[in-house]
């Protein structure tokens, strides 16, 4: 019977992963337990704390009022019609999602590690569960970007909205895969290179100043003809700048942008979950 | 008709040795190179075997090697071992968490592992909460975890605290809840590893009797590793033993117990030729044969700890006239000397013995040694003056099995015993 049977194996434990193989009838079944992280994401984040779910809008807020006085009022970038602290939060929003996509998953494997050498159970539901989170943090600070785009409205500032915007949570999603992607490749390299770590730090800094953050893409292209290609060939800055074209109808959208970012985007995703399966199989032998 | 659920095919699992980081990149790129040529992997052909105190040749060593077994359904498979034979390698491979160098693992089953229970808890969520997260991560869904939950809570004894952060619970509470969630796990695989070495008396007894009804009751396949000889051996029906990650020995518990102790150089049986050199010997006298005998007087190494054990000393007498007597010394494997006795009330101290062969025994009581491998010496002595004729140091080796069972000193107790004898002491 035993021959017979060989083809009705649950399932086998082989040296290496298939080159790609993503298992979403696994994923599926451990829906509960991704559904569960996120929950302990949100709630531990503010569980002994004063002003709770607040420091999810804290954080923007104070970011936008320190680049609106620095950018706009040290610094004189124009931001049209649009009132520069609405221009920079949509922007910090935005970008924020994407950071904090990448900062939680490259840090999957070595800050899992305890839990990884213990049990199984997919590893990317600790990744994709950090998206989620995140979204749902970004969703929280979308709240507040509204809030004060009422509040400017009625200040008699010349708001509108592009009909676009109802492809906005697509982009939301193009972000998220992004940063999921980049960081599964992160977190999977730095298993074995502890280096990439520093790297990211600063890395995620300095990348703010070419994703279109602070300024209209239009105006690098100005002031600095020779370097604009920086920003250009900056997926990020094309997400960024079109947001803000669905939030605040400024700036320019680009077809071709916008394929070359989803184009991007679907490639460093697949690498990264190539990668990640490789890796989860045997990173705890080196971490 | 075999009913197979597990099968693991050639395993293997190698690691490297020392710091690494250096050279890691190094050896990747070498392995790559290998890998475009099409050519083997070159850091698989070399290894050392897993022998921690030799210095090996190579950086890299094979803590498994080979390794192929079966499990049947329902089977409460012992993996017994030294430390670093690669058991918990093993466990590991089979839980998923690591994934064997070369071979496969076929499964019929999920598989859950109770590594380390409380794998995942969170200081800042409540029990309940934490009961769910654990549960999940363990493979449950929600629908199961909320069906058992009140099971979970009674099985725990934390009912008082259930609403409570974890980081508020004792170290003892968080194990019994931990416990409480794998123990209504439902895979059709178990993997249990040294987790009875935790908790209080009580719920030890409380964990084993869960682990019996899992594996007798239910019919639930599971794996157990642990040091702990005395719960191997009331739980397990069969078992593997590891040395050096290799398998060395698969089969029934009795027989692996006494595989597992013969390691360590036993030997229940010695007959001297008379014609060789090494016979032990005194003036007038000669050592000719020691046995160690179980009370049906058959020749064992492996004792129960409440059987009495017997050692029959032979040997000959060359010289008529002679006054002595016999003793014997008694060490553990730790050579720590357990016990000397004198046979004070010999009849050979007042009246010569004829020449020829005779035979005198000992015999040490049940309930008396602790669990572990003896060796035992014969002496042959004359008092007044006193005078050692014959001392023969390592004359035989027998090993004590504990229990659990009703008739040890350790009773329902699972933990580690200390003590290097176990006497049945009488309370009052």
């Amino acid at each position: 019977m035993d021959s017979k049977n060989t083809n009705e194996w649950l399932f086998e434990i082989t040296p290496k992963n298939k080159f790609f193989s993503l298992n979403f009838k696994e994923i599926w079944q451990y829906r509960d337990l991704l559904m569960l992280f996120v929950k302990r994401d949100i709630i531990t984040v503010y569980k002994q704390t004063v002003l709770g779910p607040l420091w999810y809008l804290i954080q923007p807020l104070f970011t936008s009022i320190t680049f609106t006085i620095i950018f706009n009022n040290v610094a004189g970038i124009k931001t049209g019609t649009i009132p520069p602290f609405l221009f920079n939060l949509a922007g910090i929003m935005v970008w924020n999602y994407f950071t904090a996509c990448l900062n939680g998953t490259s840090d999957t494997f070595k800050s899992n590690a305890g839990i990884f050498g213990k049990v199984y159970f997919p590893r990317i539901i600790t990744p994709l569960s950090i998206v989620i989170s995140n979204l749902i943090k970004f969703g929280i600070q979308f709240l507040i970007f509204i809030f004060f785009y009422i509040f400017f409205y009625f200040q008699g500032n010349d708001l509108s909205i592009n009909g676009a915007i109802l492809f906005f949570p697509i982009l939301i999603a193009f972000m998220g895969i992004l940063g999921l992607g980049l960081g599964m490749i992160i977190s999977s390299m730095v298993t074995k290179y502890r280096d990439l770590n520093n790297l990211v730090g600063f890395g995620v800094q300095l990348l703010m100043y070419i994703s279109a953050v602070m300024y209209p893409m239009e105006l690098i292209k100005q002031k600095l003809p020779k370097f604009g290609w920086i920003v250009e060939y900056n997926p990020l800055a094309y997400v960024i700048e079109t947001s803000r074209y669905m939030l605040l109808n400024t700036g320019e959208i680009s077809i071709f942008g916008l394929l070359y970012t989803a184009m991007v985007t679907l490639t460093v995703f697949f690498v990264g979950l190539l990668v990640f399966n490789r890796t989860e199989k045997s990173f705890i032998d080196t971490v | 008709m075999k009913d197979i659920i597990l099968k693991a095919e050639n395993i293997s699992k190698q690691y490297r040795l020392g710091q690494v980081g250096t050279g890691t990149l190094s050896h990747d790129i070498n392995r790559w190179w290998h890998k475009i040529r099409g050519k083997e992997n070159p850091y698989l052909k070399i290894g050392d075997i897993n022998d921690r105190s030799t210095k090996g040749k190579s950086d890299y060593v094979w803590a498994l090697q080979g390794i192929d077994f079966e499990v049947q359904r329902g089977e409460v498979l012992g993996i017994i071992g030294k430390n670093g034979a690669g058991k918990s390698t093993l466990l590991k491979i089979l839980s998923k968490v690591t994934a064997p160098t070369t071979g496969s693992i076929k499964s019929r089953g999920r598989i859950a592992s109770l590594l380390e229970v409380g794998t995942g808890f969170n200081g800042e969520m409540t029990g309940r909460e934490n009961i769910f997260l654990n549960g999940a991560i363990l493979g449950m869904t929600k629908k199961e975890i909320t069906s058992k939950l009140d099971e979970i809570i009674e099985f725990s004894g934390c009912e008082r605290y259930i609403d409570t952060p974890v980081k508020r619970y004792s170290s003892g509470m968080t194990v019994r809840l931990a416990f409480a969630v794998a123990a209504f796990l439902e895979p059709e695989i178990l993997v249990v590893d040294e987790v009875l070495a935790v908790g209080d008396a009580e719920f030890q007894k409380k964990a084993i009797g869960k682990m019996q009804d899992i594996s007798r009751g239910e019919g639930r396949t599971v794996l157990f590793v642990s040091h702990n000889m005395a719960a191997v051996k009331s739980l397990c029906t069969r078992g593997i033993v590891l040395e050096y990650g290799k398998v060395v020995f698969d089969g029934s518990i009795d027989n692996c117990m006494q595989k597992y102790h013969e390691n360590e150089n036993s030997t229940a049986h010695r007959v001297w030729e008379k014609s060789s050199g090494d016979i032990p010997k005194g003036d007038f006298i000669e050592l000719i044969e020691v046995k160690v005998l179980n009370k049906n007087n058959e020749i064992t190494v492996n004792h129960n700890i409440f059987d009495e054990i017997n050692i029959e000393f032979t040997y000959e007498i060359l010289k008529e006239g002679e006054l002595f007597t016999h003793g014997f010394n008694l060490f553990n494997v730790e050579n720590i000397h357990i016990l000397s006795s004198h046979d004070k009330e010999s009849e050979t101290l007042n009246m010569p013995h004829s020449k020829g062969i005779h035979k005198k025994s000992v015999v040490i009581p049940g309930n008396f040694l602790a669990e572990g491998s003896y060796v035992c010496s014969f002496a042959i002595m004359r008092y007044n003056p006193f005078h050692v004729e014959l001392h023969e140091l390592e004359v035989v080796g027998f090993n004590v099995i504990d229990e659990i069972s009703s008739k040890t000193v350790r009773g329902n107790y699972s933990g580690n015993f200390p003590g290097i004898v176990r006497p049945l002491l009488n309370w009052k």
